[in-house]
C-alpha cells in the first residue's frame, strides 16, 4: 500500500472518529457514561502509551507513572487557578505563593516538561538499576513526590494535603468561550450537544496527537534504538547505542507525557488531590499495558477504554445492586466490582498471556490492505506508521 | 616491503577478577589488511581479551592504542593496587576508559560468542540499527522526519549491505527464525553496517559443520577485500584459522606463549603441549 493511501486513511479513519463522537453527542443525552468514558478513557491511553514507551519498547521496568502524572496534575492547576479566585483555594495560606495564570495550551505544555525535568534528575542515578531494582526505586520515588507535594511547608504552593480547584476545565474552557464570544454562545443555546462534543473532543484530540507524536518516535531511528536495548541491552551497546542516553530519552519523554496526561487528568477531574495519584494509580496503567499487549500501542489504546469502561459504566453494577438485569442486592455490594475485575484479570493473564495484541499492531494496512477484514479499535490511537507485526 | 600501518596494538594489558588473573600481560598487534587469530585452550582468556578491547571491561594494566590513538589505558588503582598479581604495575599512569558504543564509534565492531541479535526485529532492522549511530539527527528531527534525505541514506545503505550479502530476499524474516549459519552471517552483516576498521569475530564457525566452516572462511577473505577492513579473529576450528590467517597469536592461561605465521605456529612447541598437555616423564 502506497504511503499517501495510507495516510488518507488514517485521516479518514480520524475524521470518521470525530464524526462519531459528534454524531453521539447529538443524539445521546449529555448525562449518558459514553462521554466520561470516551473522556477519560483517551487520557489513559494516553498515559498507558507512555508507559509502554519506557516499559514495553525500550525495557525498563519503570513503575512511576503515576508520580509523573502528580507533577504534571499539580504544575498545570498551580498555574492556571485565575488570580481571583487563588484566595479561597488557597484559604489556610494566604492565597498561595503563586500568581501567574498562563493560557492552557502553555500550561499544559509546561506540566510535561517539569515532569521530564524530575524525570531527568531521578533518571540520573535510578537508570543505572535494571529491571525489578529500577521498578522499586522508581516506584518509591513515585511515593515520595506524593508525600513531598502534601508537606505542609510547600503549602503556599502545593496547597498541602487540601485539594486544588477552580483551575481551567474542559468543562470551564467551553464556558469561558460562551462568555467572550456572544456568537458562540448563541450557537451552544441553538445546539445543546456542543458544549457536551467540544469537552469530549478536546482530551480525544490532545491525547491523539500526543500518541501520534509517540508513534513516528517508536518508527524513528531512536525507536529501533529504543528496541534494540530492549532486545540486548549487550549487542545494542556493541552497536555504538549510547545505553545512558537513549534510555534517558526513552525516560523523559515517557515522562513528558505521563505529565500531560496527569494535566488532562486533572482538566477532566476538576480538582486534584495528592493522594489519589497512588501506587494503584501506577498499578491501573500498568493493568492496562499488559491487558493491551507489552509493546503494542493499539493494544495499550484498546485496553485502556476497554479497562475505563469497565470499571465506570459495564460493571457499575456490581457495586450497585443490579447487574445484567439480576437484582441481589445481598451479592452486588459495594466492593464487588473490584473481586469480578480481579478475575478477570487472572484469566486475562492466565490464558492470554501477551495480552489482547502481543506485540503486534493493528494498523490500516491489515484493516485495508491484504486482508479485506473490518476490526475494531479505530480510537483516537491509529498508528501512522509501518506494520510491525513479522510473528 | 612497504610499511605496514597499525591498526591495533595492545600493550602489557592485564586483567584482573578478584585474585584470577585472566589475561595476563598481553601484547600483540595487528597491521592494515591482516586476518590475525587469537587462539588458545578453553578458558585461555581470549574473549576477555576481545571484551577489554571493546570496552566491555576496563582491564586492570596495560594500554590499547587503536590507529595511533589510545583508546583505553589502565594501571591498578583502589583496592586492585594492592592486589595486582601482574607485571609493568607502574609503567602506566592515565586512566582511559570508555564505553562500548564509544569504541565501536571508533570503528571496531565485534561479533558475539554466543549469537545476539535483536530477536524480536527483521533481518533488515538488525542491520538498520547500526545505522543510527553515524545518523545526523537528534530526537526531535528523527521523530518529525525533518531529515528524510538521513533516513533515505541509511536505508540505501542497509539495503545494499543485505544485496551484497545476498541476504535481500530474507530481509523480513524475524532474525531469530534464520537458520544457525545465516544467524552468524547476520551477525557480521550488521558489524559491518557500523562501518569499521577493524573487525573483531568471536568464534564465527562455532557449531558450524565443516562444510559451512569452509564456506565461512571464504567469507571473512571475501569480507576484507570488499570492505576494506582488518580481521581479528577467535577460532576453535584449526582448519578455519590455518586457512585464513596471515598470523596467529596463541594463549594459555592468559599469557601469550607464542606468535607467528600458521607454518610457525604448527610447528611450535610449547603451542603443542598446551593443546596435548605435556608428557609427565619427559
Amino acid at each position: 500500500m502506497k504511503k499517501s493511501t495510507k495516510l488518507l486513511i488514517n485521516l479518514g479513519l480520524m475524521a470518521a472518529l470525530i464524526l462519531v463522537i459528534l454524531l453521539e453527542s447529538m443524539f445521546l443525552p449529555s448525562t449518558s457514561m459514553i462521554f466520561p468514558v470516551i473522556r477519560k478513557g483517551a487520557i489513559y491511553a494516553l498515559v498507558a502509551v507512555s508507559m509502554n514507551l519506557t516499559n514495553g519498547f525500550t525495557g525498563l521496568f519503570s513503575l512511576g507513572q503515576a508520580g509523573f502524572m502528580l507533577i504534571g496534575a499539580y504544575t498545570y492547576a498551580i498555574f492556571t487557578i485565575p488570580d481571583a479566585d487563588r484566595a479561597s483555594v488557597y484559604m489556610y495560606f494566604n492565597g498561595g505563593a503563586i500568581h501567574a495564570n498562563l493560557p492552557v495550551i502553555v500550561a499544559l505544555i509546561l506540566a510535561g516538561l517539569v515532569a521530564a525535568g524530575f524525570a531527568y534528575l531521578i533518571g540520573l542515578p535510578v537508570l543505572r538499576l535494571k529491571s525489578d531494582y529500577l521498578a522499586i526505586a522508581t516506584l518509591g520515588f513515585a511515593e515520595i513526590i506524593r508525600a513531598i507535594v502534601q508537606w505542609n511547608t510547600l503549602g503556599p504552593i502545593t496547597n498541602a494535603s487540601n485539594m486544588l480547584r477552580k483551575f481551567a476545565t474542559f468543562e470551564s474552557i467551553v464556558a469561558g468561550w460562551r462568555t467572550s464570544s456572544p456568537a458562540f454562545n448563541e450557537a451552544c443555546k441553538n445546539a445543546k450537544w456542543l458544549p457536551t462534543f467540544l469537552t469530549t473532543l478536546m482530551p480525544v484530540l490532545i491525547c491523539g496527537i500526543c500518541i501520534a507524536v509517540i508513534v513516528m518516535l517508536i518508527n524513528s531511528s531512536y525507536g529501533r534504538a529504543f528496541k534494540a536495548i530492549r532486545d540486548d541491552e549487550i549487542a545494542a551497546e556493541a552497536m555504538g547505542i549510547n545505553l545512558a542516553k537513549h534510555k534517558m530519552l526513552s525516560f523523559c519523554t515517557s515522562s513528558f507525557l505521563a505529565g500531560i496526561g496527569g494535566a488532562l487528568l486533572v482538566m477532566y477531574q476538576a480538582t486534584v488531590k495528592a493522594s489519589v495519584y497512588s501506587s494503584a494509580m501506577t498499578y491501573e496503567i500498568l493493568l492496562i499495558v499488559v491487558l493491551g499487549g507489552i509493546g503494542s500501542i493499539t493494544g495499550s489504546c484498546i485496553g485502556a477504554f476497554l479497562y475505563v469502561a469497565c470499571s465506570e459504566w459495564w460493571l457499575r453494577g456490581l457495586d450497585s445492586g443490579k447487574f445484567l438485569g439480576i437484582s441481589a442486592p445481598g451479592v452486588f455490594r459495594n466492593g464487588f466490582r473490584l473481586v469480578v475485575f480481579s478475575v478477570i484479570i487472572m484469566c486475562v493473564v492466565l490464558f492470554w498471556r501477551k495480552g489482547i495484541m502481543g506485540d503486534r499492531e493493528l494498523d490500516v494496512e491489515k484493516l485495508f490492505g491484504r486482508k479485506k477484514k473490518h476490526g475494531g479499535g479505530s480510537g483516537p490511537d491509529l498508528p501512522s506508521g509501518e506494520v510491525s507485526d513479522n510473528g | 616491503m612497504a610499511e605496514k600501518e597499525n591498526v591495533l596494538r595492545l600493550s602489557d594489558v592485564t586483567m584482573q577478577f578478584g585474585g584470577v588473573v585472566a589475561v595476563n600481560n598481553l601484547s600483540m598487534e595487528v597491521n592494515k589488511g591482516e586476518i590475525v587469530a587469537l587462539i588458545g585452550p578453553n578458558g585461555a582468556g581470549k574473549t576477555t581479551a576481545f571484551n577489554c578491547i571493546t570496552g566491555v571491561y576496563e582491564p586492570t594494566n596495560g594500554q590499547i592504542e587503536f590507529c595511533g590513538k589510545t583508546i583505553v589505558e589502565n594501571h591498578p588503582r583502589g583496592k586492585m593496587a594492592k592486589t595486582y598479581a601482574g607485571e609493568n604495575a607502574d609503567k602506566y599512569k592515565k586512566t582511559i576508559s570508555q564505553t562500548p558504543d564509544k569504541i565501536t564509534q571508533c570503528g571496531i565492531a565485534r561479533t558475539f560468542q554466543n549469537i545476539r541479535l535483536f530477536g524480536s526485529q527483521t533481518v533488515y532492522e538488525n542491520v538498520l540499527i547500526a545505522k543510527h549511530m553515524r545518523a545526523k539527527q537528534n530526537m526531535l528531527s528523527a521523530t518529525f522526519r525533518v531529515n528524510q534525505k538521513e533516513e533515505a541514506r541509511m536505508n540505501a545503505e542497509t539495503l545494499e549491505l543485505l544485496r551484497r550479502q545476498g541476504m535481500l530476499d530474507i530481509k523480513d524474516e524475524k532474525a531469530t527464525n534464520l537458520p544457525y549459519g545465516q544467524q552468524r552471517r547476520l551477525e557480521i552483516a550488521r558489524a559491518l553496517a557500523t562501518d569499521p576498521k577493524l573487525l573483531l569475530l568471536d568464534e564465527p564457525a562455532a557449531g558450524m559443520n565443516p562444510q559451512e566452516t569452509l564456506e565461512l572462511a571464504a567469507f571473512i577473505k571475501q569480507i576484507r577485500a570488499d570492505y576494506d577492513v582488518t580481521v581479528l579473529v577467535i577460532e576453535h576450528h584449526m582448519d578455519l584459522v590455518m586457512q585464513i590467517s596471515d598470523r596467529i597469536y596463541v594463549l594459555d592461561f592468559g599469557k601469550l606463549i607464542a606468535a607467528g605465521t600458521p607454518a610457525e605456529i604448527q610447528n611450535n612447541k610449547s603451542v603443542i603441549d598446551a593443546y596435548l598437555g605435556v608428557a609427565e616423564d619427559a
